[in-house]
């Protein structure tokens, strides 16, 4: 996943994704026989184990996904060897054709491609591929596949929720209620009505149409920006996004990562936007200005802000947390159950794919 | 031409109440304590025609016998749970409501909490305030929501408009309510455990009836079960509050999202240490659009009344 950093093992993190060192050989010899025959046949194992594809990893993989995918493949892992990374890739440099990258850090740079000549491969845990030369890998014709649409309807799901949450002060109440201020103070602040709402969607791809399709339902008007114009699709489309802002009454970003869209929520868009107007960003973090997002709730030139993604996670601009116009959520947008299983699902086939010269199931396009 | 006399029963919206003074000689019935209530409705009941109430406060049978002069009723509200009908009806007094004006809000909010307490978005926001994220990681799954199967008792204006949000989310719906609808494809139960047993959320959407106080009990709560939703848009008395809190801290229903209680503003305390629990204020119809076209609803319905037109949203 894109989002989890690579963490030591001291961290409090759920059991499922703590990650478990792998058990070393064991002298066969120095046994009583009847548990030696034992381990003999479970080397047995291993030796069908030696004739499974090899997988470049560079970092642990979630341990609620081991063992699927080590039934089905073998896993080069460079943090087990005392080499330090790029001499271990270069050692190996011959064997390795495909490469599993399960979070950002550490990201498959330059760098870490020159070492792998034979590579042909790479399969991403997200949808997100900012994280991965992909101008390198298209130059040297590497495959390379993402989550797809694994992740949709949960993005979406939790864009609107957001969106409902900030209009309708959902998070904010709920707050003001477990602090006793119900009987004390009364109503709450009035919220804001949902339909009848412009939207602008920021990125009109699986996760953008998801939100379109669930916010017609509640009576909202759907605009979009995205790079090009999409002739399948009916919303009024905008080239330019400071136009979507001045004409929407609540943006919501769920485009990719790109040198491109690096801040397209500038200030200039916050200014569109205008003082009603509300943001939510389930993408990445730095698809907004953050300085300047921070400085226009703080000045009330915008109206809220619903946040999953940050610019430097898990840091959160504390200006926000004295707000009640804003909802903060830790980058877990899609972290569901359902989520999880298809992407390992994903994974697998992506990988089965590329070993048996299939094509990928979810390539992302040039 | 007499002006029409007005009681206002709370402050429940300040547009409202300047326009109801504007017009018409507004009495204020909060601005006297309690024990003294009765007193001050008999010592002005010659002038009062018109009583104007909200969900919590409107006319009982001791608040309309003590106003022989009442002529008619008119809430801030769609639901009727707080008059006594029976006496209106008695008495000849008319009762109006504000349907359709707040159907949207209502199911937003049912949508919005449904989503909210399924993927945790106010735990979410209270652990990022406190600092929780950078301090302790915490990559929790929730429980998606598209796709659920999503069960509505009541089907009315707020029931219909439930369920067409919720199926834009894959959500397949059923439903139970008094009796089967014509014209839906909505999977009917004529009992409430049946519709519980075959849905993951269940939204409470239908009028306060005595036949639908406590329609969800405990042993609806329990067939909802460990990895149910329960969502109340309704009234704090469709559900039975002990046992709610029972089930939620005891791990025999999953989850719940409350907008309303049975003794507002007083909302059980052992819910506030729950993470399975998101609690609303009441807020169904609290938007300043929606509170605006109810308000605006409330005096065309006086209006017309005193000026013996036709009632827009008659309900007696």
């Amino acid at each position: 996943m894109h989002r989890l950093t690579f963490v030591p093992a001291n961290r409090a993190l759920p059991l499922s994704l703590i990650p478990r060192p792998r058990p070393r050989p064991l002298n066969l010899r120095a046994l009583p026989r009847r548990i030696a025959c034992e381990l003999a046949s479970i080397a047995g194992d291993r030796d069908r184990e030696l004739e499974l594809p090899l997988v470049l990893i560079l970092r642990p993989l979630f341990p609620a996904f081991q063992d699927a995918l080590r039934e089905r493949f073998r896993f080069l892992e460079p943090w087990e060897s005392s080499l330090p990374t790029h001499d271990f890739l270069s050692a190996h440099a011959n064997s390795v054709r495909a490469l599993l990258c399960s979070g950002p850090l550490p990201p498959v740079d330059a760098s870490t491609l020159a070492c792998l000549p034979g590579l042909q491969c790479v399969v991403a845990t997200s949808t997100g591929v900012n994280h991965i030369a992909m101008d390198e890998c298209r130059r040297r014709e590497i495959l390379v596949a993402n989550a797809g649409t694994v992740f949709s309807d949960d993005a979406a799901d939790y864009a609107v929720g957001l969106l409902i949450d900030v209009l309708r002060k959902i998070s904010t109440s709920d707050r003001y209620i477990r602090s006793g201020l119900w009987p004390l103070k009364g109503t709450y602040l009035l919220g804001s009505k949902l339909g009848g709402k412009r939207v602008g969607i920021v990125g009109f791809g699986s996760i953008g149409s998801k939100v379109a399709k669930r916010l017609e339902a509640f009576g909202c008007t759907i605009f979009y920006h995205s790079r090009t114009r999409k002739p399948s699709v009916s919303f009024k489309y905008f080239s330019n996004i400071s136009n979507l802002a001045a004409e929407s009454d609540a943006l919501i970003v769920s485009c990719a990562l790109t040198n491109e869209t690096h801040h397209i929520i500038s200030k200039d868009v916050l200014l569109a936007l205008g003082k009603e107007g509300v943001v939510i960003n389930v993408g990445r973090g730095a698809l907004i200005d953050e300085k300047e997002l921070v400085n226009c709730l703080m000045e009330g030139v915008i109206g809220g802000a619903g946040l999953d993604v940050f610019e430097d996670e898990p840091n959160v601009p504390q200006e926000l947390f004295v707000l009640d116009n804003v909802v903060l959520s830790h980058h877990r947008a899609v972290f569901t159950p359902d989520s999880f299983s298809s992407l390992l699902q994903l994974v697998i086939d992506n990988l089965e794919a590329f070993f048996a010269g299939r094509p990928l199931l979810s390539p992302v396009s040039a | 031409m007499e002006t029409l006399g007005v009681l206002l029963t709370v402050p429940m919206n300040q547009y409202l109440e300047e326009e109801l003074d504007s017009r018409y000689n507004l009495f204020r019935l909060w601005e006297t304590p309690p024990e003294s209530r009765l007193d001050f409705l008999r010592a002005h009941a010659g002038s009062i025609h018109a009583l104007v109430g909200d969900t919590n406060v409107v006319a009982d049978a001791e608040t309309i016998d003590a106003l022989p002069r009442l002529e008619i009723v008119s809430t801030f509200s769609v639901g009727l749970d707080k008059i006594d009908l029976h006496k209106c009806r008695e008495r000849g007094i008319r009762v109006t409501n504000t349907p359709d004006v707040l159907t949207d809000d209502v199911a937003d909010l049912a949508i919005g909490l449904a989503i909210a307490v399924l993927r945790r978005i106010p735990q979410a926001d209270r652990y990022v305030r406190c600092g929780s994220w950078k301090a302790k990681g915490n990559y929790q799954l929730t429980t998606k929501f598209s796709g659920k199967p999503v069960g509505i008792i009541g089907l009315g204006r707020i029931g219909m408009a439930v369920a067409k949000r919720a199926e834009a989310f894959g959500c397949s719906i059923s439903y139970h309510s008094r009796s089967e609808k014509p014209d839906t494809n909505y999977k009917y139960y004529s009992n409430v455990l049946d519709l519980a047993a075959n849905c993951q959320v269940l939204i409470v959407a239908c009028s306060l009836t005595p036949e639908t106080r406590h329609i969800v009990n405990r042993e609806v709560m329990d067939t909802l079960g460990p990895k149910g939703v329960l969502v109340n848009i309704g009234r704090g008395q469709h559900v039975d509050e002990p046992e709610l809190v029972k089930a939620l801290v005891e791990g025999r229903l999953g989850a719940a999202a409350i907008d309303v209680f049975e003794q507002e503003p007083l909302v059980p305390e052992e819910l506030f240490g729950l993470d399975n629990v998101v609690i609303s204020p009441h807020a169904g119809s609290d938007t300043l659009e929606t509170c605006k076209a109810m308000a605006d609803l409330v005096l065309q319905n006086l209006e017309a009344h005193s000026s013996s037109k036709p009632l827009l949203t008659p309900v007696l």
